[in-house]
């Protein structure tokens, strides 16, 4: 025996890929994941995110963790939640298919606690749609796919080296704030191959909290500190905790039937992430300062709207751009102080984000959109920024 | 602690007072009383559980022990027992368990679950975790129906009984388990009724010591769900049924154990399979070494 999986403070520097390498999307994510300290990754193969399961499956036992390949994505979930609990960091990736078989467990994680990072490399849907194609339509599912009222942190990375310190992120945030969180990337930028930079030095690890008391004290697994975020025990550990998707105390016993604790510990669940929004979203912004027209884009949409910018820009046109990095939570402040300006909204969908960014903007947006199947050209997004001009 | 009795002649109370419960260690006190109905077979089980972890408690510390559960009847059991405990999703106990036991192999995991939570939603965990030999034990109270939403027809509800959603019948043959179990690939294989309380306990223990995926079959009562429209009468007669059709044979061949409503037929019971093979994690030790030789090879 002696091998487990529970991870350590510091990620041993040789189980990280440093220096400058040509790598997919796909494979920067699993590069990503185990620069953060993840050895524990349970999938199921599908288009576009096989490449990910199939590199960790590579370099997992190189580095002392363990692939695990699942019967399916509900159990991939479960299996995920189940080695965290143990105090591993752990992964899957799937697409819109296998995202769907999760949902129920995302809930799970989220109700319980329980930090973990769920990669999605979108394709086009619904249901078996193109898989080997683009899509950017799990947006809303990722929000809200699982029941009850939960909140998420979501990036959606633009680029293979934003796959890479993204991941990073997600398993930073989810341990910090004892959450599942979501990687909502896209087939262009899983497959896409970039030169990506690693450098050991500059990669930041969160881990999650400890128990501050020993085995044998009043431990209360559920307890929240000044952050709204619990430490948590790890099985094993001599607690004697107990951990339950019903609704519970912060003992971490049931009260199935008492609306009070529902109401108290639920929403101390979502403000420990909302009241955090500043924390953690992150966005960038293009040539904001004078612009009259402003893009919202994300993912390797934003990509898209880059070069549509700069051909608006060579034209004379004030065009802007706030690239979305996490989705959600939205970062509703910065696209309220937008309203002045005239807002398109690119995405391969048909206006999921949109909707959000209308919300908080409180004015109708300008929408550029693909159902699925093939990237946004930046000549569409270009030939409405000259439409909307106009007006 | 107070408890009811029946005088023959007239309902009286008579108090009971016990200063401790001989599980009162390896029980979370202060969530009893229980959901479990009266005449209800799953706290026969729980306490041939503890009695288990108790007597391996020498060899196998109490923190090491982690009882998983799904949902139902059975999916409560993780929420009674005073040790590290997680109760899941519905069927998905053992998948759970199986990233668990990966993360960190030194837990004696058991999975506590019913018929319905682990060969309904979760029929295809149970079947990949044994074929894996994952090194957990699963204890399936079978009380042939889905007692907690109100006893329905469930994946070992034996033919023609009657249940609220096979109100004329079940047209469906039920899963024989240890065959299931045994054809899975899992390393020891039992089934016991609540009436068999040592041999269960024994069964437990020695599940405890295998390395490996083992699988533990209790044939227990459900008076309230399944009982009472089969005329199966209180836990009590069950118990009295089990007392005249059990047979002990641990040589039985597995594909003929299947259950019957039959008031004439047996019901087998005995530690039928006991095997070795690797599991899981001793196979990917020998990953690891292939991956890292062909890391410094490079």
């Amino acid at each position: 025996m002696g091998m487990n999986l529970i991870a350590k403070a510091e990620v041993e520097r040789e189980a990280i890929l440093a220096g400058t390498h040509f790598l997919s999307g796909d494979d920067a994510c699993a590069e990503g994941a185990i620069a953060a300290g993840c050895r524990f990754f349970a999938g199921y193969p599908i288009t576009p995110s096989s490449e990910i399961a199939e590199r960790m499956a590579r370099r997992l036992p190189q580095v002392g963790g363990v692939y695990l390949q699942m019967e399916d994505e509900i159990a991939s979930m479960a299996a995920i939640i189940g080695a965290s609990c143990a105090g591993a960091k752990a992964m899957t990736a799937t697409s819109g298919p296998g995202f769907s078989l999760m949902q129920e467990n995302i809930g799970l994680a989220f109700m319980t606690e329980t930090p973990c990072v769920v990669v999605n490399v979108q394709r086009g849907g619904p249901s078996t749609g193109m898989p080997t194609l683009i899509g950017q339509a799990d947006m809303m599912q990722v929000r809200f796919g699982s029941h009850g009222d939960y909140a998420v942190i979501a990036y959606a990375p633009a680029s293979p080296q934003e796959m890479f310190d993204y991941t990073i992120k997600a398993f930073n945030m989810a341990e910090r704030f004892r959450t599942p969180t979501f990687v909502m990337s896209d087939e262009l930028i899983g497959h896409m191959l970039e030169r990506v930079v690693i450098d050991p030095d500059k990669i930041k690890i969160i881990n999650r909290k400890r128990p501050r008391v020993e085995p044998g004290e009043r431990f209360w697994p559920f307890e929240p500190e000044a952050d709204l975020v619990p430490p948590m025990a790890l099985a094993g550990e001599g607690y004697r905790i107990h951990v339950t998707g019903l609704t519970h105390d912060e003992r971490g016993y049931p009260a199935a039937t008492e609306p009070e604790v529902q109401e108290r510990m639920l929403e101390r669940m979502l403000r420990k992430i909302l009241d955090h929004r500043e924390e953690i979203i992150e966005y960038e912004e293009v040539e904001l300062e004078d612009a009259e027209i402003v893009l919202v884009a994300y993912g390797s949409t934003a990509r898209a709207a880059m070069r549509a910018l700069r051909l608006a820009r060579e034209r004379g046109l004030k065009v802007g751009m706030l690239r979305l990095i996490t989705c959600w939570p939205f970062p509703d402040k910065k696209v309220a102080e937008l309203r002045d300006a005239k807002i398109i909204v690119a995405e391969v969908n048909a206006g999921q984000m949109a909707r959000e960014v209308e919300r908080h903007a409180r004015k109708p947006v300008y929408k550029v959109n693909r159902l699925g199947g093939e990237p946004i050209h930046p000549d569409e997004i270009l030939r409405k920024i000259e439409e909307v001009a106009q007006r | 602690m107070i408890q009811e009795g029946r005088s023959s002649a007239a309902l009286e109370l008579r108090e009971v007072i016990a200063e401790h419960h001989p599980e009162d260690e390896l029980l979370r006190e202060d969530r009893i009383p229980h959901i479990w109905c009266p005449g209800c077979g799953i706290g026969v089980a729980v306490t041939a559980y503890l009695e288990a972890l108790k007597l391996a408690a020498p060899k196998i510390p109490l923190e090491k022990q982690v009882v998983v559960s799904g949902i139902g009847c059975t999916g409560r059991v993780a929420g009674y027992v005073s040790i590290d405990s997680y109760h899941t999703t519905h069927g998905r106990a053992i998948p759970f368990a199986t990233g668990l036991k990966v993360a960190n192999p030194e837990l004696e995991i058991t999975v506590f679950s019913g018929d319905g939570d682990l060969f309904a939603i979760g029929g295809n965990h149970f079947i990949h975790a044994a074929r894996r030999n994952v090194d957990i034990n699963v204890i399936c109270v079978n009380n042939f129906n889905y007692g907690m939403t109100g006893g329905q027809v469930g994946p070992t509800t034996p033919e023609m009984a009657i249940t609220t959603t096979s109100p004329y019948g079940n047209m469906e043959e039920g899963f024989n388990l240890p065959y299931l179990a045994a054809a899975s690939g899992a390393v020891f294989v039992a089934r016991w009724t609540t009436l068999h309380f040592r041999k269960l306990r024994d069964a437990i223990l020695h599940a405890f010591s295998k390395r490996g995926f083992t699988f533990i079959e209790v044939i227990a009562p459900c008076p309230t769900s399944f009982g009472r429209p089969n005329e199966l009468g209180q836990g009590l007669d069950e118990m009295e049924w089990y007392l005249q059709s059990c047979v002990i044979d641990h040589q039985a061949n597995l594909k003929e154990i299947g259950l019957s409503m039959r008031k004439d037929s047996k019901i087998v019971v005995g530690n039928f399979l006991d095997i070795e093979r690797p599991t899981f994690m001793d196979r990917y030790q020998e990953i690891i070494k292939r991956a890292k030789a062909q890391l410094s090879g490079r």
